[in-house]
């Protein structure tokens, strides 16, 4: 029980990392294999904040603090993910949706290749959680660290938020009508490319708010998004990216699943999600959530 | 014209060895044969498998196992790691077809993974390490692969390089017959409008699967030759980067083009040899630069910019 909810912490991140890709596909139609290098710039946003930005800016008392970063680390990579959709992705859309994967690839090589060279592949530790978030809160049945407590409800809120707002406001609205007709959706007068802008920034800051949760718990390290997309990739195959609520499900289903080969066949643990999409792949190939085409 | 264009290329094959160092020229063999095996799947064939590491990786770790431990001999070696090659891409292509485009890239991605938690945990694969001094053996137990000519001072392991030369030559006849074949026009017809192939009567996917097959075999036969000329298997040769480094010199080289892997081959083995030692590991922030710049602004590559100039197909 206790490492299907250590695998549920997993999950909350393969949650939220599938939904921004799931929200990318939906409107692009491309699919964001920067994601995993943006998680891990969010990481190193809320790490260097807290360690090197103070004496940079010639504060050295400074240190940007966890909850600081947890909106910082998101606005900075969003911003650089709106430069990244407005100088590049955008000239892409014309052209088959591969280049815009591939696109995304080159621009992971380059962030990961450049935090590689500064950074030691091993990982450093970030210690500027809160004071009160230290220790284990129980849960009836277990002992739980209360950090890892907070990162599975503060995820599960951004997750079903989202949800909430594409699935069930008149913002979100626009956002599904963009998805089906972009065209359409642009002769009544809304503005579909600034829509696109913004979708693509909001999903890459999801990631990054998962890089900053992730980075108490892991180490951070110039490789701990690369690791993630491919599972997270997997997750997506199983789930299907046509469904928000969909890939949200997946994910924590999976993180669980996860979680508990651990304890059944703990060698299987690194496959298992692998081996699931196998399975999928064999039984229902347009994935769970899937529509067939 | 085309005749002599590949008689030219045949006999600057065989005088390479003697004007550029052997082993670079085979690594850069070993990596044009992976790019044209790729090309087959990407350029004529219109799928992006982004797992082709599994298959040269895999191929690479089987022959040097069978020649190391079994004591194979180094055709029969290469001979085995192309038929894995071959199987592994039958059991990853019939998973992968069922999912298009987008989806087919990850599901190769993910399954190639699984190929590479495989090397990193079999008992066979030395891990981390990868597997080391791999024999080169006697081809067909007579000829010594490792026998070294001294040409004007310099040994030069001619052996090893017309073998490798000659299967370069055998596996991208192999692609440049499949291109040409019916066989492939009904590719490139998939590759162009894919409903329309289906509504003409062909089943997609088993053309699908065969070019998958032959593609996975000869990018397993350029890992198993690659292991004998560094007498290594290595992770590497398993990861995702070297999956993402072929999809590059395809892209680079042109895709859908005969000559263009082999160029982008080329191009990308000789910048990460001679820069890695200038700039050293940012050799990966290079690579990702020429992606994105490939991508934005150069997707026919150069042996497509130059088709497009000389208005013939290449």
């Amino acid at each position: 029980m206790s490492q299907v909810m250590l695998g549920l912490n997993n999950g909350v991140f393969y949650a939220i990392l599938s939904l921004g890709l799931a929200v990318i596909f939906g409107l692009l139609n491309i699919v964001n294999f920067a994601h995993g290098a943006l998680f891990m710039l969010g990481a190193y946003v809320a790490l260097l904040g807290f360690t090197s930005l103070g004496p940079l800016i010639g504060l050295p008392d400074f240190h940007l603090n966890y909850w600081a970063a947890l909106i910082v680390a998101p606005l900075v990579v969003g911003l650089l993910g709106i430069v990244i959709e407005r100088t590049m992705l955008r000239r892409l859309y014309k052209f088959d949706h591969l280049y815009g994967l591939l696109l995304t690839f080159g621009l992971a090589l380059i962030i990961q290749g450049t935090f590689t060279n500064f950074f030691n592949v091993s990982g450093d530790p970030y210690d500027a959680k809160p004071e009160f978030l230290n220790g284990v809160v129980n849960l009836g049945f277990m002992m739980f660290p209360k950090y890892r407590l907070w990162a599975i409800v503060v995820s599960l809120v951004v997750c079903f938020g989202t949800w909430y707002v594409i699935e069930r406001t008149k913002l979100g609205s626009y956002l599904r009508a963009g998805t089906e007709n972009p065209e359409l959706v642009k002769a009544f007068g809304v503005n579909v490319p600034l829509m696109i802008t913004l979708t693509y920034g909001y999903g890459v800051a999801l990631a990054a708010f998962a890089g900053v949760l992730a980075a108490p718990i892991y180490s951070v390290s110039p490789v701990m998004g690369s690791e993630m997309i491919i599972t997270v990739f997997a997750v997506v195959v199983i789930g299907g990216m046509g469904s928000i609520m969909g890939s949200i499900l997946t994910g924590l289903m999976l993180g669980m699943v996860e979680g508990f080969t651990k304890v059944v066949y703990a060698p299987a643990s690194s496959t298992v999600i692998f081996l699931i999409m196998v399975v999928v792949l064999l039984v229902k190939p347009a994935g769970l959530f899937g529509k067939e085409s | 014209m085309n005749k002599i264009i590949w008689i030219v290329l045949i006999i600057l094959g065989l005088l390479a060895p003697f004007v550029v160092y052997p082993v670079v020229m085979m690594k850069l063999l070993c990596f044009a044969l992976f790019a044209c095996a790729f090309n087959l799947l990407l350029g004529y064939t219109g799928l992006l498998s982004f797992g082709h590491a599994a298959f040269f990786g895999g191929a690479s770790y089987i022959t040097g196992h069978l020649v190391k431990v079994s004591g194979l001999t180094p055709e029969l070696g290469v001979l085995a790691g192309t038929l894995f090659a071959g199987l592994l891409g039958y059991v990853i292509g019939s998973l992968a077809i069922r999912r298009q485009g987008i989806y087919f890239a990850m599901v190769t991605l993910a399954l190639a993974q699984i190929v590479y938690f495989i090397a990193l945990k079999a008992p066979f694969t030395g891990g981390e390490d990868g597997l080391q001094g791999i024999p080169r053996g006697k081809l067909f137990g007579l000829i010594d692969l490792n026998y070294s000519y001294s040409v004007g001072g310099s040994p030069l392991a001619l052996n090893l390089y017309y073998f490798i030369f000659v299967m370069f030559c055998l596996g991208f006849w192999i692609i440049y017959r499949t291109i040409h074949s019916p066989f492939g026009q009904v590719l490139k017809a998939i590759r162009e409008n894919e409903p329309r192939a289906v509504s003409l009567g062909y089943k997609v996917e088993k053309f699908k699967l065969i070019a998958f097959v032959i593609s996975a075999s000869l990018a397993g036969m350029a890992g198993a030759m690659k292991s004998l000329v560094f007498q290594l298997a290595s992770l590497t040769d398993v990861s995702w980067h070297t999956s993402g480094e072929v999809v590059l010199m395809t892209l680079l080289g042109g895709v859908g083009t005969v000559l263009g892997p082999m160029t982008g081959a080329f191009t990308v083995v000789t910048l990460q040899s001679e820069l890695s030692s200038v700039v050293g590991s940012w050799i990966t922030v290079i690579i990702g630069c020429i992606f994105v710049v490939c991508v934005l602004a150069f997707r026919r590559g150069f042996i497509g910019e130059l088709g497009r100039l000389l208005k013939r197909s290449l």
